[in-house]
């Protein structure tokens, strides 16, 4: 019975992970399809990223002459960052072998790293752009993390556990309440996951303008299957975020690792729910415009207030 | 006579703007420009011509602008040495015009303080100047790299941006050097020149017509305003006036491309504060507007629809109701996108105050046209010197005072409106029957012409010389940009690096039609 739950966790970890990693670059592909059709524009259709990403990787990689090994090995550790991040979180099942390797802390502290490296690499090839767009993404990050960190301890305050699959248990197992503190964990957790994934309004990911750019300009210098890793990394990083979303949010319908039956139904439920949230950031983001770059330290900080705000509502209230 | 001086005696030339001309000699250059900027006029635009053909050396035509007219100081220079006074400390935008004219020409400006190259970039000796009768192009090719000596800011943590002359989106080159602190805007300078095509060294190998096609393609975005404008040169040499229609015309066509414009600039000021709806929505009507275009006139952007005595297309019936009904639709639905700019907090807040020139040194700089009207320069050549049909139009123009992105959208938005309104008007005033054209064939010997238009961006002019045998000998497009960049350096001075790009925008000058 030990060795059979045990082969099924393998198996639905395997599923998961190929799940997720097929998946994130649809979700992106969904999210600008959405944003076409919310501007009357008919969109390149949901399945451009992988025809961007068999573009990228059919092409000759260009380096810059000066790029250390670390410019180059940058894109595999982000992408391993990324994949690992989107492994962890329950997403289509709870106990999940991998899942225990990390706590919401640890996984706040792989995004770091991703983040750590994809700075130094932009900085390591000496162009400017490099430089101004990896000092912008340290300012927007060194306020958004603690707000995440705010917004993940909420939620342990009320499930007793920084680790994930115990609070999307207490969640999807116990009678459903009502949670106000959640109510302003989540909004924080929008205003993160916007800043985290370079969204409007604090960046623009379909800009040209390389003078505005965060995340853009730090890979302006990576092409080919860098790139594309890079890219991939990013849908990663995005579906990794709505997923934590999911999971702190919204977890029902999630699967149970002994109960192979649950999977249909869970994979659909988390199908809709991605669905649904790629929709609501396309019209979060054909709504907004973006800030000036000296707004986000208030916005970012109107996030760290909201969790915290929640977690003095879960003293207050108990609830 | 727009300008008393003992020493100029100006003699009125033909045409629909109202212009003088006179020789002036070396020293009155100076005190003549110092006049008319204290009186509030303005430098239009800088040239040199050779002339050693017909043995009188070189020669400087400075093109001056009042209230009253356009002036133009024909300055005879040596063909030996050509020197003239400098005159960037009378108007701070001749600097760029002087520094191009030695580099086409060889005429130096003595006494000015900035001599670096402006449009040569190395494609050339320094001791070649193409524009002269005798430059030899094979004999002058250089493989000499691009040395520019951009102005250093020092200070802690002070350090440089280069960006261009290629970027991470598909437009014009040209490089700006941004002296920056943190994201704070210490100094820019742009370099320029990246487009240059030697397009006034081919106009002296045309004829009048092949002249009117590239006159047509100095600025794509600005064809029609330059093809009035050198028809309305050429018409001024040769002293004819086009047929009435023909008129009617050219402002419906000047006015669509001015349309045309606004809607494109407005929908990038929106996809620039990263608004895509804005841009998408604005690019639909753009759309709609080059496909009646294509559809009533042949071409989209109305290349080739003027030319010297006439125009080459004509509107009927039908065409007037389609017209009419884009119009309708037009100011429909800009009115509706103006109320959601308006009441947009997220737009308005990187609109309001961003990239602010205050009139005064708007005034002082020169800014003209459509940025100019932004900071309170209210000078538009459909008001201030009606040519046919316009003197019959009555334009309102548009100005503001505030000088900042906002006040650039907000002169858009009413300049759109009106040029809706002036496209109806036109559409009930183009009676039917008349001839379309009266062309040139040839232009009359050592003839001088200037046209003026005020195209989208602000006047766009043309000078046209000819030869003793009627030939285009010297032809001068000048865009308004010329005025404008500059300007555009002062612009973000205090403002962060991630504005630049809007602030840019909201002037959205051309390089092509200052590099030439």
């Amino acid at each position: 019975m030990m060795a059979m739950k045990q082969t099924l966790g393998i198996l639905f970890q395997l599923c998961q992970s190929l799940l997720v990693v097929a998946l994130a670059p649809l979700l992106t592909g969904w999210v600008n399809q959405c944003r076409a059709w919310l501007q009357n524009r008919s969109g390149a259709g949901l399945l451009q990223p992988y025809r961007t990403l068999r573009k990228l990787f059919h092409k000759d990689a260009v380096l810059a002459y000066n790029a250390s090994p670390l410019f180059r090995t940058t894109p595999y550790i982000l992408f391993g960052c990324m994949w690992l991040a989107a492994a962890i979180i329950p997403i289509i099942a709870i106990d999940l072998p991998f899942s225990p390797a990390a706590d919401v802390i640890a996984l706040v502290g792989v995004f770091a790293l991703a983040r750590v490296f994809i700075s130094l690499a932009a900085m390591d090839i000496g162009t400017a752009f490099g430089s101004l767009g990896a000092r912008r993404e340290m300012l927007v990050s060194f306020l958004a993390e603690p707000a995440l960190l705010m917004v993940f301890f909420t939620s342990s305050l009320i499930s007793h556990s920084t680790q994930l699959p115990h609070i999307v248990e207490t969640f999807t197992h116990h009678e459903f309440v009502l949670y106000p503190s959640l109510a302003f964990a989540g909004l924080a957790f929008v205003i993160v996951l916007l800043a985290e994934n370079a969204r409007i309004p604090v960046d623009n990911p379909s800009t040209h303008l390389e003078l505005t750019m965060i995340h853009e300009a730090m890979i302006l210098e990576y092409s080919a299957r860098h790139l594309a890793l890079v890219e991939w990394a990013s849908s990663l990083k995005l579906l990794a975020y709505i997923s934590i979303g999911i999971a702190l949010f919204v977890p029902y319908g999630i699967a149970e690792v002994d109960n192979w039956h649950a999977l249909p139904l869970a994979i659909t439920a988390l199908l809709v729910k991605l669905a649904l949230a790629g929709a609501g950031l396309a019209v979060l983001e054909t709504f907004l415009a973006k800030m000036r770059i000296f707004r986000a330290p208030e916005f970012l900080g109107t996030a760290f207030l909201l969790a915290v705000l929640g977690l003095l509502i879960h003293f207050l209230l108990g609830a | 006579m727009p300008i008393k001086h003992p020493n100029l005696h100006l003699e009125p030339m033909n045409g629909a703007i109202p212009a003088w001309q006179g020789k002036i000699a070396d020293s009155d250059l100076q005190p003549i420009c110092q006049n008319v900027r204290d009186g509030g006029g303005r430098l239009l635009a800088l040239w040199g011509s050779d002339q050693r053909a017909s043995q009188q050396g070189f020669a400087l035509h400075t093109l001056l602008v009042n209230e009253t007219g356009l002036v133009c100081l024909n300055l005879p220079l040596a063909g030996d040495h050509p020197v003239y006074p400098d005159i960037s400390h009378i108007f701070p935008a001749a600097n760029r015009m002087q520094r191009a004219a030695y580099d086409l020409l060889g005429i130096y400006a003595h006494e000015g303080g900035d001599h670096r190259k402006w449009l040569r970039h190395g494609a050339w000796h320094g001791s070649s100047f193409p524009l002269c009768k005798d430059f030899d192009a094979a004999q002058s090719r250089s493989d000499e790299l691009d040395a520019y000596s951009f102005v250093q800011v020092e200070g802690i943590g002070v350090h440089e941006i280069a960006v261009g002359p290629v970027h991470a989106g598909i437009i014009e080159p040209g490089h700006f050097r941004f002296s920056i602190v943190g994201e704070k805007v210490l100094r820019l300078e742009e370099r320029l020149g990246y487009t240059h095509k030697g397009t006034e060294k081919r106009f002296e190998s045309m004829t009048l017509q092949q002249g009117a096609k590239l006159a047509g393609r100095v600025s794509g975005d600005s064809t029609v305003a330059y093809a009035w404008a050198y028809a309305m040169a050429a018409e001024s040499v040769a002293n004819v006036t086009p047929p009435d229609r023909a008129l009617w015309l050219r402002a419906l066509f000047l006015e669509r491309e001015r349309t045309a414009n606004h809607l494109g600039d407005l929908g990038y000021l929106g996809n620039d504060v990263a608004f895509s709806f804005g841009f998408a929505q604005f690019w639909i009507l753009k759309e709609r507007l080059l496909r009646n275009n294509a559809a009533l006139f042949g071409h989209r952007y109305l290349m080739d629809k003027i030319i010297p005595g006439g125009v080459t297309a004509d509107l009927f019936a039908e065409g007037k109701r389609v017209i009419e009904e884009e119009l309708a639709m037009l100011e429909h639905e800009v009115r509706l996108l103006r109320g959601i700019y308006d009441e947009h907090a997220g737009i308005q807040d990187r609109f309001i105050g961003a990239g602010r020139v205050e009139p005064k040194l708007a005034a002082q700089l020169g800014l003209c046209g459509l940025a100019g009207r932004a900071s309170a320069q209210s000078w538009d050549t459909r008001v201030q010197f009606p040519c046919a049909p316009y003197d019959k139009l009555d334009v309102q123009m548009a100005t503001y005072r505030n000088g900042d992105v906002a006040a650039r959208v907000i002169v858009r938005f009413d300049e759109l409106f009106e040029s809706l309104r002036l496209q109806r008007k036109i559409l009930v005033n183009l009676l039917g029957g008349d001839e379309l054209a009266r062309p040139l064939v040839q232009l009359p010997a050592n003839g001088f012409g200037i046209g003026m238009v005020e195209g989208w961006r602000g006047e766009v002019t043309v000078a046209i010389h000819t030869d003793a045998q009627g030939n285009l000998t010297r032809v001068h497009p000048h865009d308004p940009s010329w005025q404008n960049w500059p300007v555009l350096e002062h612009a973000v001075l205090g403002n962060i690096v991630p504005d630049f790009p809007l602030i840019n925008k909201s002037f959205n000058l051309s390089y092509s039609g200052q590099d030439l």
